[in-house]
């Protein structure tokens, strides 16, 4: 018994220990005061030298917090007890977010720099004269192929994924809106039809995929093409930069009879707080030297064109990540669809994956 | 006096089972009674049992699991019995152990380099001239995981039932003439049924709903309730949905509860 009890109470007193560590460091790092901006983004999403000189040049102290799926992202803004000044939420998220009023309009007066970003990716339908949203990254959704199993060049259309020499060679993405759309841009279709007998025909389309299929799998798939596992992936532009990067033999394809851009977004949650540190770190984003700084570290596609004349040419001519005007025009962003069709989109998927 | 010293005994247990048993699960009939435009209705059960997809999802979810707790039951007999037999049976019973205090997902992410072309186990197939052979992404890589996660489990409980067998019984059964095989048949194995009954519960109910392995193992050639789950959740935001295949798998784990409880009377049934 009093074994016992000298055991407990050494555990509790370790616990209380490492409690007050853990506090005392966080105290240290993150102070709570107003010289501080509260950022809520992807996993590795920013280059941490960045924030350094962002403190050093300002005083303001980034808080990075992480999140790995925009539909976790929206249900912490809605559930609300947040205090996020920024966050980074993809195209259509953006105009969800919007309708459920979770977003500030952002004050353009305050901006500098906003001449460096590409009208390209500006103005779009997801928020008509980006009132709420700046584009921070983009890509787009397309075919990695290992040219040990592929001829290079061969492989630069959906259709033909699904040739017969492909049999259980293909691993796609986990992402209903991604894999249906693939099946929708292939018959041609809008990638956002709302049309519940062309979802079912796309459905029907990637079930007979179904043989050359070996795996769907999420992050997982960059693991595997950089070990040689499969011969071709379906999967984003920005999972692929680092599957190319890890392994010589992979190449990346955006089919130019069409396929998905997305673009993620710096937004203003309701719930911001610290105005002054926003719009300076906006502005310190928006520099291009420091987006080039950024988009060579994430490796993704920069929508700053002064940044992007900065990259070295190996990255700025790159086809691959920067496609040419021709495929870019036959790029289509997703739209907010509603819950319902959200809801019709996966449960086909689900239908498909139960299939093979 | 002492009725109200048990009640206060009760208190902290009591509190316990009410915030995070009762009220969770109470919220999930709630919440499953909502459609997406958060009306109520029972439309999500009418899906549920209408549509043929998620019909042959639970029957998949249910054919796995008894698979799995099959293979684990085969395995882990034997290795209960044997390991109650040998001389340093706690430091052999801490190995099986060991690996659970391992996460799941790091331990997935072991067998994915084991697995995996350029993996350990194709080396050897390559070496001995079978020459490598799909191994990831398949029923049997996926069972033989979950198996793998699942044992300790079923070890545990049965090596209990064996430890609480009063060797007399066997001595007497050996002595009244019976040969080893009756004697296993006939008293050791109907005595520790209670054990194998415990581990079915322990293993059958957690593999209905395995999701993680789905995906890392078997690629999504395995689908399970799980799954479903997981995309109602995460994705669609279908809470209502995901909330009715939960009340579902409560009704299931109710349903193999019951199947597995000795229902005779404690106290001695008559014979």
């Amino acid at each position: 018994m009093k074994r016992l009890l000298v055991l407990i109470g050494s555990l509790l007193a370790v616990c209380g220990l490492l409690a007050y560590s853990s506090h005392a460091l966080s105290t240290s790092s993150g102070d709570t005061g107003s010289k501080v901006l509260n950022l809520y983004n992807w996993g590795d999403y920013i280059d941490p030298q960045l924030l350094k000189a962002f403190q050093q040049e300002t005083g303001y102290h980034v808080n990075v917090e992480t999140f790995d799926s925009n539909e976790a992202m929206y249900t912490k803004l809605k559930q609300g007890g947040t205090h996020y000044d920024l966050t980074v939420p993809s195209d259509y998220m953006v105009n969800k977010l919007k309708e459920a009023h979770l977003l500030q309009p952002i004050d353009k007066s305050r901006l500098t720099g906003l001449a460096n970003l590409d009208p390209q990716f500006l103005n779009k339908s997801y928020d008509p004269g980006n009132r709420y949203s700046l584009p921070y990254f983009w890509g787009t959704l397309g075919i990695v192929y290992n040219d040990q199993f592929v001829k290079p060049g061969s492989l630069q259309h959906w259709s033909q994924l699904w040739s017969p020499k492909y049999r259980d060679q293909i691993m796609l993405i986990d992402s209903a809106r991604d894999i249906l759309g693939m099946a929708l841009a292939e018959q041609g279709h809008s990638m956002n039809t709302t049309d519940p007998g062309t979802l079912l025909a796309a459905t029907k389309k990637l079930d007979a995929l179904s043989p050359n299929v070996k795996a769907v799998v999420a992050d997982e798939i960059k693991m595997y093409m950089s070990q040689n596992e499969a011969a071709v992936a379906v999967d984003w532009s920005g999972e692929a930069a680092e599957m190319l990067s890890n392994n010589p033999h992979l190449h990346y394809v955006v089919p130019n009879e069409g396929s998905n851009l997305w673009i993620d977004n710096l937004v203003i949650p309701k719930s911001a707080q610290h105005y002054q540190a926003i719009y300076a770190f906006l502005n310190f984003m928006n520099r291009p030297a420091n987006a080039a700084q950024n988009a060579e570290y994430i490796g993704y596609a920069t929508p700053n064109r002064r940044a992007k004349a900065l990259l070295p040419a190996k990255i700025r001519n790159d086809p691959q990540f920067y496609p040419d005007d021709r495929t870019l025009r036959h790029l289509q962003i997703y739209r907010n669809l509603s819950p319902q069709l959200v809801q019709l989109y996966n449960d086909r998927y689900l239908e498909f994956k139960m299939h093979h | 006096m002492t009725k109200r010293k048990t009640w206060l005994y009760f208190l902290p247990y009591g509190l316990w089972l009410a915030l995070f048993v009762i009220a969770p699960v109470a919220l999930i009939v709630y919440q499953s009674f909502f459609n997406l435009d958060h009306q109520v209705t029972l439309d999500n059960y009418a899906n549920y049992f209408r549509s043929g997809v998620y019909l042959k999802m639970t029957l998949n979810s249910v054919w796995y699991a008894f698979l799995i707790t099959l293979f684990t039951g085969l395995i882990s007999y034997p290795t209960a019995y044997v390991l109650h037999q040998l001389k340093h049976r706690q430091f052999w019973l801490l190995l099986v152990i060991l690996p659970t205090w391992i996460n799941i997902l790091l331990k997935a992410y072991a067998f994915i380099g084991i697995f995996s072309q350029a993996g350990v186990a194709n080396d050897f197939l390559r070496f001995i001239g079978v020459g490598p052979q799909q191994l990831l992404f398949t029923n049997a890589s996926f069972i033989f995981v979950a198996t793998y996660i699942q044992i300790p489990f079923m070890i545990l409980p049965i090596y209990n039932a064996l430890d609480d067998l009063n060797p007399a019984y066997v001595n007497a059964s050996l002595d009244l003439g019976a040969n080893r095989w009756q004697t296993f048949r006939r008293v050791i194995f109907p005595l520790t049924l209670p054990g194998v009954k415990a581990g079915v519960q322990a293993v059958f109910i957690p593999s209905l709903s395995l999701f993680m392995l789905t995906r890392l193992i078997g690629g999504n050639k395995v689908i399970t309730l799980g799954t479903a789950i997981e995309e109602h959740f995460l994705t669609t935001m279908n809470w209502g949905m995901g909330s009715t295949i939960g009340v579902v798998l409560i009704v299931a784990m109710i349903i193999v509860m019951q199947l597995t409880n000795d229902h005779e009377p404690r106290g001695g049934a008559p014979r």
